[in-house]
């Protein structure tokens, strides 16, 4: 068995990476899935998040992806981002920025707060947050 | 020297012309980078997502998606034709409707009837004169369309399909195989086909007959969400190929319509200086002739 597998990771503006991984980590809907050469096949939806994966034995790169699909074979692993960006292109300030603008237009429940739209961008923006305190708190 | 003076006036107005076509060529020129920057950015999305709808069509899930079952019985037809917006590209959208027609002519000889969704004008106004029902239209895309104006149309016609009005989707558009071609291109969209993938190395390693997914969270909420984001990324990659394609096209045209201009003006130039030495050799020999009789 080959310890190796293909890894591409697509956004709607652009194809942020392909190559061969060992390890893929994304946070699905339900709860964080690592992704090991042969395994079932498998398909989920993502929930925004840091998606790590792990080449050439102690090497890894970071993304963060606002939602999509991700759709496991033995050999190849697809995600279909939403938005993907690499996790070193985030900006902490901004997330902190847009998490508290979120959480500002729920506590002032106006008229016209669209719910859904709200809490989408608060969990986008904590995500963003998780996904820089992870990449740091691994010292890169 | 009138004719000379009409040839002098007509010569004017062809190097105007001229002007504008070739003004009209650089633009399109630098807009065609742009329209093709926009088709490469969003082509692996549309790929990818096609691979894994092949697999999903592939497989023997446990829930049947219908979007994945082909009706056996074809009533009603819908095409989604994305054209330009504007003229002036050569033969371009009457290629794609010639394409369109032949396609629909061949449902219609089987008995179903048609149903249009136009996005851009050209088509709009095309379907409008040609019979069969144009349930949805949107123009005014602009150079850089954006994924949310299409949802609506699209929409339209997915909701057709759901509550069982339509029995096939297709989408039409020009396919962009370099500058110089564009070819029109049929393509299914609903039900969903297997071969709809493009992946040689999936062929190759064949399956075993019956797979399935894990699913998670579960099969149909994944599938339908996975399902409608399909067709809204193929209509998009579709608007953003027909416009590199007409940009290209009218980039051609533009420029076979300032060579036409540049032989028109040569030609006329060759006909004015024979008219003018005409005029010349008729007035000398008046004058000799009138030297002569005095």
């Amino acid at each position: 068995m080959a310890n190796s597998f293909t890894c591409n990771i697509v956004s709607a503006e652009a194809s942020i990476y392909s190559g061969s991984v060992e390890q893929v980590i994304a946070s699905g809907t339900s709860g964080d899935l690592g992704i090991l050469p042969g395994h079932a096949p498998l398909l989920t939806s993502l929930k925004p998040g840091p998606v790590r994966v792990k080449f050439d034995g102690d090497k890894e790169e970071n993304f963060f992806v606002t939602g999509g699909f991700m759709e496991v074979q033995p050999d190849v692993v697809t995600i279909l981002a939403d938005s993907a960006t690499r996790a070193r292109d985030l900006d902490e300030a901004a997330a902190e920025e847009a998490r508290r603008e979120a959480l500002k237009a729920f506590n002032e429940k106006s008229a016209e707060l669209d719910y859904t739209r709200a809490s989408a961008d608060l969990a986008e923006a904590v995500a963003k947050l998780r996904t820089i305190q992870q990449l740091r708190s691994r010292g890169r | 020297m009138a004719a000379a003076k009409e040839i002098r006036t007509q010569i004017g107005s062809i190097k105007n012309t001229q002007k504008i076509t070739s003004a009209m060529e650089m633009v399109a020129a630098s807009k065609m980078r742009k329209a093709q920057d926009l088709m490469k950015a969003s082509q692996p999305y549309a790929r990818q997502i096609r691979n894994v709808v092949a697999h999903i069509a592939d497989a023997n899930p446990e829930y049947r998606h219908d979007y994945t079952i082909a009706r056996d019985e074809v009533k009603r037809v819908g095409y989604i034709v994305v054209s330009s917006d504007r003229g002036l590209c050569g033969g371009l959208n009457s290629n794609l409707f010639k394409a369109v027609v032949k396609d629909a002519a061949a449902w219609r000889d089987q008995g179903a009837e048609l149903d249009f969704c136009a996005l851009g004008s050209k088509a709009g106004n095309f379907f409008n004169k040609y019979g069969g029902k144009l349930v949805a239209a949107k123009s005014g895309l602009g150079e850089s369309p954006r994924a949310e104006d299409l949802i609506g149309s699209v929409k339209v016609m997915l909701e057709a399909y759901d509550e069982g009005h339509l029995d096939r989707l297709y989408v039409v558009n020009n396919e962009f195989v370099n500058t110089m071609t564009q070819r029109p291109v049929v393509r299914q969209l609903l039900p969903l086909s297997p071969d709809v993938g493009d992946d040689e190395q999936d062929q190759e390693n064949a399956r075993p007959q019956s797979w399935d997914y894990l699913y998670e969270p579960d099969a149909k909420a994944l599938l339908d969400s996975l399902l409608v984001r399909f067709i809204e990324s193929q209509v998009y990659q579709a608007v953003v190929e027909n416009g590199a394609c007409e940009q290209a096209a009218r980039m051609i045209a533009m420029k076979s319509a300032t060579d036409n201009a540049g032989d028109l003006v040569d030609d006329l130039e060759m006909v004015y200086n024979k008219a003018r030495q005409a005029a010349i050799t008729q007035e000398i020999s008046e004058i000799v002739g009138g030297a002569a009789a005095v």
